[in-house]
């Protein structure tokens, strides 16, 4: 009887499964379906036009651009628009037919191997289809040999992908939890009640309730990037004074949305089950580490747009492993700051001068 | 500008699932400068709501409240600094030891102990022996202590003590309570509210309250002055069939259990013996009968009649 009369545990206990296996089950697949792809076909040709048009055709693969040149498929790659490119030379069906033999090369992003891999993998099946078409027809053996190419990352470690994602992940967590538990148990102990009866300002709460917590998530970060250096090999390519700016943006976004948990709720209860709830399985989900956002379908994909993880971990990719600097994530950058002061702004209008 | 705290039709109403509750129904009085105010009545008389919304943490739903001359809504900020509050839950950081709450609340206002030190002294004494211990292990009588010390800390103008003594042993409140006579010579204006009514007489003047009203605002003695009846006490080693057959007796008004004795007023007077031979009848032993003064306590039980 109990468990009835509970509504929202009825509610948890029966809507988490449903919404699990509906994410799980549709939204987050790890195939990958319409992955942005670059072409760049020097050759222009009848066999690269059809291995262009057998790469448009297939569901995987989604042709961004044309692209007339390598620097075009580098920049592109660097903006984040295209998760892979095939390259044509010139002559390659001249090649082909005379002498037998034709190179094709393949570029992949790495800094998400196993969607590289994956992609790769592709690339190679469809041109070998078609290859084994043609062979039939043909009188000689034809070979098309694709060279891959493994961008940012060539060896594949699955760490340079998941390392962002931990500090992503980490760093949400921490920091959400504390802060959110830390205003409203001063509503519980009644600490509260004495410290609105004293000539504070809200705005000195919040910030000394933050402020520690940003110098430990700093702490937390530190950590994990020394671990991740000479534990995991993996090298931070870019610079590191950018990569704590940006780290402490973060951890400001996740604190501000901590207290604003906290503002809001009354129990330490609820602030804990919401910052779990409310941050750890969308901060999973759609933070792009675990399943990749482009196969989401498009109310999900709108939706990753305002988890900051997804933000950070893009930021974090860019700048540990594709060492780049702050032009290329300006735009994300500024993303995570207009969120941080919307939280902060709504966390102090929150914040309640009385008890009731 | 003679009142400390200025009260007017102040009036709270608390609606939840199960009904709607009258915390307070225009509620008015006035408190001097000075003077130890104390609020009495029994739990749930909406003592806990008239001391929030003085202390401006709550909202009346009507009624107009001046604390020191501030307005309870508007100049909430004047009166947040110069009050003291203690709430009726201990309200201090138990994870922080004694010395650290105290130096906390006297940052919070600006002020450091130091400066202050002669008002607290009396008190901060008795807990100097504990100051590095963490104030979640203080005994029930220190925790009243350390928060009334933390109240002190910025020197306010008007003290707001909300049962200071609840689940505190009778020695502990005896001392509080000469603690509270030593900050009145100092000229703080001393709002207290108590459950108990032995405490009652050790007010300047006091507001019984029962069910979000005023019964009655005078001096202890005056309202113990008013009691209307000669009040008799009795006792027999039978007290609860003793209580059942004074209840039967024509000639009793009302009669209730009061410590070891009972407490009786007749309807008429000089039914003394007419009682004591009916009790006899009724075979009662070794009873003893004699008039006595009336307590606060009668005084709150015939006013709620």
């Amino acid at each position: 009887m109990h468990v009835f009369r509970d509504r929202k545990s009825l509610l948890m206990l029966f809507g988490l499964p449903i919404v699990q296996i509906v994410l799980f089950g549709f939204a987050l697949t790890n195939e990958i379906k319409n992955s942005k792809i670059a072409v760049l076909d020097y050759s222009k040709d009848n066999v690269t036009r059809a291995i262009t048009h057998e790469i448009e055709a297939s569901r995987y693969f989604e042709i961004a651009i044309n692209a007339t040149n390598k620097n075009e498929i580098e920049e592109t790659f660097k903006k984040n628009k295209i998760k892979s490119a095939i390259i044509f030379p010139s002559d390659f069906e001249n090649k082909l037919y005379h002498l037998h033999k034709a190179r094709v090369q393949i570029i992949a992003d790495a800094s998400d191997p196993n969607t590289a891999t994956t992609l790769v993998n592709y690339l190679t099946s469809i041109i070998q289809n078609y290859w084994k078409e043609k062979i039939s027809t043909a009188a000689v053996p034809l070979q098309i040999i694709p060279e891959v190419r493994m961008l940012y990352n060539p060896e594949l470690k699955s760490a340079q992908n998941f390392v962002p994602g931990v500090i992503a992940l980490v760093l949400m967590l921490v920091c959400v939890m504390m802060t959110s538990i830390s205003i409203v148990r001063e509503k519980e102990l009644g600490t509260m009640e004495v410290l609105l009866v004293s000539p504070f300002k809200p705005i000195l709460v919040i910030l000394s309730k933050a402020v520690p917590y940003l110098a430990l998530s700093l702490v937390n970060l530190i950590v994990i990037l020394v671990l991740s250096v000479y534990a995991l090999g993996l090298p931070i390519n870019g610079s590191i004074v950018l990569l704590f700016a940006v780290s402490m943006l973060y951890i400001i976004t996740a604190l501000s949305l901590g207290l604003l948990i906290s503002t809001s709720t009354a129990s330490q209860q609820t602030a804990m089950l919401l910052s779990l709830m409310g941050m750890l399985l969308p901060t999973i989900l759609f933070a792009g580490f675990m399943f990749p956002i482009e196969n989401m379908p498009l109310p999900l994909k709108i939706f990753s747009n305002v988890v900051p993880a997804k933000w950070f971990y893009i930021i974090v990719k860019s700048i540990m492993i594709k060492g780049l600097g702050i032009e290329s994530i300006w735009k994300e950058t500024l993303i995570l700051l207009v969120m941080t002061l919307l939280l902060l702004i709504l966390s102090l209008k929150k914040f309640k001068v009385r008890l009731a | 500008m003679n009142y400390a705290v200025e009260v007017e039709n102040i009036r709270k109403t608390y609606t939840s699932e199960i009904g709607t509750t009258h915390a307070l129904q225009d509620i008015s009085f006035a408190v001097n400068s000075g003077e130890l105010f104390g609020l009495i009545g029994p739990d749930g008389a909406g003592k806990t709501s008239l001391f929030r919304i003085l202390t401006t943490v709550l909202l009346a739903d009507g009624g107009k409240a001046t604390v020191n001359g501030f307005d309870v809504v508007n100049k909430y900020r004047e009166i947040r600094s110069c009050v003291g509050y203690m709430p009726g839950k201990f309200s201090l950081y138990q994870d922080l030891t004694v010395e650290e709450n105290l130096n906390f609340f006297a940052t919070l206002f600006g002020t450091t102990l130091e400066a202050n030190y002669e008002l607290v002294k009396d008190i901060y004494i008795q807990i100097e022996p504990f100051k590095k211990r963490r104030a979640g292990k203080l005994s029930g009588g220190m925790k009243q202590k350390l928060a009334l010390c933390c109240a002190l800390i910025h020197k306010p103008a008007v003290l707001f003590l909300d049962e200071p003594t609840t689940g505190v042993d009778p020695v502990s409140r005896k001392e509080f309570w000469e603690m509270l006579k030593r900050l009145k010579q100092q000229g703080i204006t001393i709002l207290v509210s108590t459950p108990y009514m032995d405490e009652a007489t050790l007010c300047d003047r006091i507001a019984l309250i029962q069910h979000g009203t005023i019964l009655s605002i005078d001096t202890p003695q005056k309202i113990i002055a008013s009691f209307p009846h000669p009040l008799y006490a009795i006792k027999s080693p039978e007290i609860y069939r003793l209580l059942k057959d004074i209840h039967a007796y024509e000639n009793t008004l009302s009669c209730y259990a009061f410590g070891e004795y009972l407490h009786l007023i007749f309807k008429e007077e000089n039914h003394n013996d007419e009682l004591l031979h009916f009790l006899t009848n009724k075979n009662h032993e070794q009873v003893v009968l004699k008039p006595i003064e009336a307590s606060i306590e009668d005084c709150f039980i015939e006013l709620l009649k």
